[in-house]
């Protein structure tokens, strides 16, 4: 065969980090927080979670194939979006309810826009405030982790009939027979009856919450093997997490009586799993160096102010949409400094 | 300086770290043999393209001008070997399909010695001299900017020049012709920068090498002059230490102002390979007639440094240094990130080719014919040495606006480096767009 020569323009060598690795790597840190999810709440949570991303994936390959994008499955994005709406519900979530979650998420936050790259929102909270509108009391009702019989039976209310109430758990409840189970998560008890949770119970996975409410441990090691292998910006969750220490132990040392340790604020609800897998969400996200501080102090600060004075019990998804809103008015502030230009 | 010197260092911001590949780096200079036929476009350099000097059919040796400099703004071009003018027309080139050469056969049996030389005391010639001796040896940028070096070392004298940048960086990964010269040719590279020292009128030479580099600073040092007026410093080893403006500000903390020259800071850069070459033209008073090649990469068998008669074909330099067969591959003149590949194998190595490089299709790192959307990551802007943003240039590109990507967003500043490309996950060809913006912004100013 006579040999051809390929032309190419410079440069000729790339850094091998590419859109489809940096998402296989995510899927990949997410994988140990759904196997934590699932050792605590067993197949109902097993079963939210490949219903909601397979619902996800469904749903970008229609779209995508017929807005002439081609197979869009395989930069992995659409898989990161199910994963983490599927992280975000409560384990025991109507299946039903999870693939209207993760077809709106697709749907109306990713493929509306024009797929990948070009939604202002993160899709995978578009889902999460979809159903929190639409299903309230659902979203807030939960069953207990570590329940005995919970790698055998699935629980009722996963089960419930498409386009049906979810169906009542508190035979499963009983029959799993634990004490003093409230079905309320920590930032709910910490907003009604003042009650807080040490923090060796979010480590252990004892408090009930939605899947990724639980392990804020696992999921801020997930977060640095990420950040470590530059898959993420470390940035944005050091600007989260950052703001909503220094603002909840301002309010701690001012009303220690009513407001909560700051480890607290950072290890309950889905602070941790927000900072982490969903503020740095790169489309939706600032792009300068200056911005991306912003915009996470912002989550940081709006996050914590919804928590103490907002009715809702938790305000890290709301806080995150806010700042992807604000994110291209951030960016267009914050343009970086021009090398030899005068300083402005 | 002491060895703690070598590792306290300043750098530039931003940049990429690409793999080094300077699997060539050990081993010495060795001489490649003259091709059958050399060919020589009279245009090697940015400037006017030089005069033949010469007929069809006429013999030359070798040294001897075969095309002068027309005017100031050109070099001579002097003959690689003994042989014959065998034609002078059109021939393909890296500049494209036709560019005006000579085409000069050479006589196998010659023993190839300069013949043509007019050895002269640099240290007796003024100023107006020493250009002019600088101009006769047809010397050019040898990085790879062909700038010709009279122009560069003739500041004009509204800008007084008090430091000489010599870039010893080589921060393209693979090359490894400028570290090679440093090791080997020490006292040349001194001549020519006191040399340069004298033309510019600049009290004082800082040499920049990157710190992979350790035993070229230990080569260079027991030959700097007592009084200290040549230091060498280690630098870091990030892409491009090696442009202007990025080593300026790591040796000296200074930014060159955006769209400004070096010389507005009094400050004029050269490469340490262009210095050496020039350290031993001018004492020997000969014109340049080869120089060092890089040929490496995954395509080639016997890689390491040349010295390359000019106007050897790669065809010849390629069977020389043993590409090896493959379906497809694809040949680079220069380095990985700002090298061209070129398409035809009969196009000669010219002055400024400091490299050539043959990839196969195993080369694992190419970018992809894939890309995708942006996603807004920013790997670009953390990567522009120059501080701009890409990921804005690349959005506007597409949307066709060109003006306000020159206008709000100093798209003039950038210098295609390929640090954006090359960190870009989506793999979008942002330098590509830029050069197109770039030259669709040209034709419109000169319409």
């Amino acid at each position: 065969m006579k040999p051809t020569i390929e032309l190419r323009a410079a440069p000729h060598v790339h850094s091998g980090i590419s859109v489809p690795v940096i998402m296989r790597n995510v899927v990949g840190a997410l994988l140990p927080i759904c196997a934590f999810s699932v050792w605590q709440y067993g197949i109902s949570a097993a079963a939210l979670i490949l219903t909601v991303t397979a619902s996800c994936l469904l749903t970008e390959r229609f779209f995508s194939s017929r807005t002439g994008l081609g197979n869009t499955l395989a930069d992995w994005s659409a898989a990161i979006t199910g994963i983490l709406l599927a992280l975000t519900l409560p384990p025991n979530f109507p299946l039903w309810m999870g693939v209207v979650a993760g077809f709106i998420a697709i749907a109306l936050g990713k493929s509306l826009f024009g797929g990948m790259g070009f939604n202002p929102f993160n899709p995978a909270l578009v889902g999460r405030a979809f159903v929190q509108g639409a299903f309230p009391s659902t979203i807030a009702s939960f069953v207990p982790s570590y329940a005995p019989q919970r790698f055998t039976e699935f629980v009722p209310s996963t089960l419930t009939a498409p386009l049906m109430q979810a169906a009542d758990n508190s035979a499963w409840i009983g029959h799993a027979a634990i004490d003093a189970f409230t079905g309320a998560t920590p930032l709910a008890r910490w907003k009604f009856e003042n009650f807080t949770y040490s923090a060796g119970d979010f480590m252990t996975g004892v408090v009930t919450a939605s899947a990724g409410e639980t392990s804020a441990i696992l999921i801020l090691a997930c977060g640095v093997y990420l950040a470590m292998r530059r898959y993420l910006d470390w940035r944005i969750p050091v600007a989260v997490l950052g703001s909503a220490l220094i603002l909840a132990w301002a309010f701690h040392l001012a009303v220690p009586a009513r407001y909560p340790e700051p480890v607290f604020v950072l290890l309950s609800g889905g602070l941790m799993l927000g900072a982490i897998f969903m503020a740095t969400d790169m489309a939706t996200s600032p792009v300068t160096p200056v911005g991306v501080w912003i915009y996470g102090a912002l989550i940081g600060i709006v996050s914590v102010v919804i928590r103490y004075f907002g009715g809702l019990t938790e305000g890290v998804m709301y806080a995150i949409l806010i700042a992807n809103a604000a994110s291209p008015l951030i960016d267009q502030m914050t343009q970086p400094k021009v090398f030899g230009a005068r300083s402005r | 300086m002491g060895i703690a010197e070598l590792f306290l260092k300043s750098s530039f911001a931003r940049g990429v770290h690409p793999v080094a590949h300077k699997e060539t780096a050990g081993k010495p200079i060795r001489r490649m043999p003259f091709a059958q036929r050399l060919v020589l476009p009279l245009s090697q350099h940015i400037g006017k393209p030089s005069r033949a000097l010469v007929r069809v059919g006429e013999e030359v040796v070798r040294g001897q001008p075969i095309a002068e400099a027309d005017g100031a703004m050109s070099v001579p071009l002097h003959a690689p070997a003994d042989g014959v003018i065998e034609a002078i027309g059109l021939h393909v080139s890296a500049r494209g399909p036709w560019t005006e050469s000579i085409v000069l056969r050479v006589y196998q049996g010659s023993p190839q010695r300069v013949a043509w030389a007019d050895p002269v005391d640099p240290e007796r010639l003024d100023h107006e001299q020493l250009i002019a001796a600088i101009q006769a040896t047809g010397m050019v940028g040898l990085g790879g900017a062909a700038f010709p070096s009279h122009l560069k070392l003739g500041v004009p004298v509204e800008h007084p020049i008090h430091t000489l940048v010599v870039n010893g960086c080589e921060c393209e990964p693979y090359l490894t012709c400028d570290h090679r010269l440093m090791l080997e040719y020490p006292q040349d590279l001194i001549a020519g920068i006191r040399l340069a020292m004298r033309a510019l009128g600049a009290s004082r030479a800082m040499i920049g090498v990157e710190d992979n580099k350790v035993d070229a600073l230990i080569a260079i040092r027991p030959h700097l002059p007592a009084d200290g007026s040549i230091s060498v410093h280690a630098v870091e080893t990030k892409y491009p230490q090696g442009a202007e403006k990025m080593l300026i500000k790591s040796l000296l903390g200074q930014e060159v102002p955006a769209g400004g020259l070096p010389m507005q800071l009094g400050i004029v850069v050269n490469n340490v390979g262009t210095l050496a070459m020039l350290g031993r033209l001018i004492k020997s008073g000969e014109g340049m007639t080869e120089r060092v090649v890089t040929i490496t990469g995954p395509g080639i068998a016997k890689p390491g440094d040349y010295w390359v008669p000019i106007g050897t074909p790669l065809r010849d330099l390629l069977a020389w240094a043993g590409a090896r067969d493959c379906t497809e591959r694809e040949v680079i003149l220069g380095g990985p990130m700002m090298g061209q590949s070129v398409a035809s194998l009969d196009v000669p190595i010219s002055k400024g080719v400091s490299g050539v490089l043959v990839f196969d299709r195993r080369e694992a790192h190419a970018p992809a014919a894939k890309n995708w959307p942006c996603i807004h990551c920013g790997a670009c802007i953390d990567a522009c040495p120059m501080g701009l943003n890409p990921t804005l240039l690349g959005l506007l590109v597409a949307k066709r606006e060109f003006e306000q990507m020159a206008g709000k967003y100093h798209l003039g500043d950038c210098f295609e480096c390929g640090c954006c490309t090359y960190a870009c996950p989506s793999q979008i060809p942002l330098v590509q767009q830029f050069r197109a913006a770039k030259a669709f912004l040209r034709a419109r100013a000169s319409a």
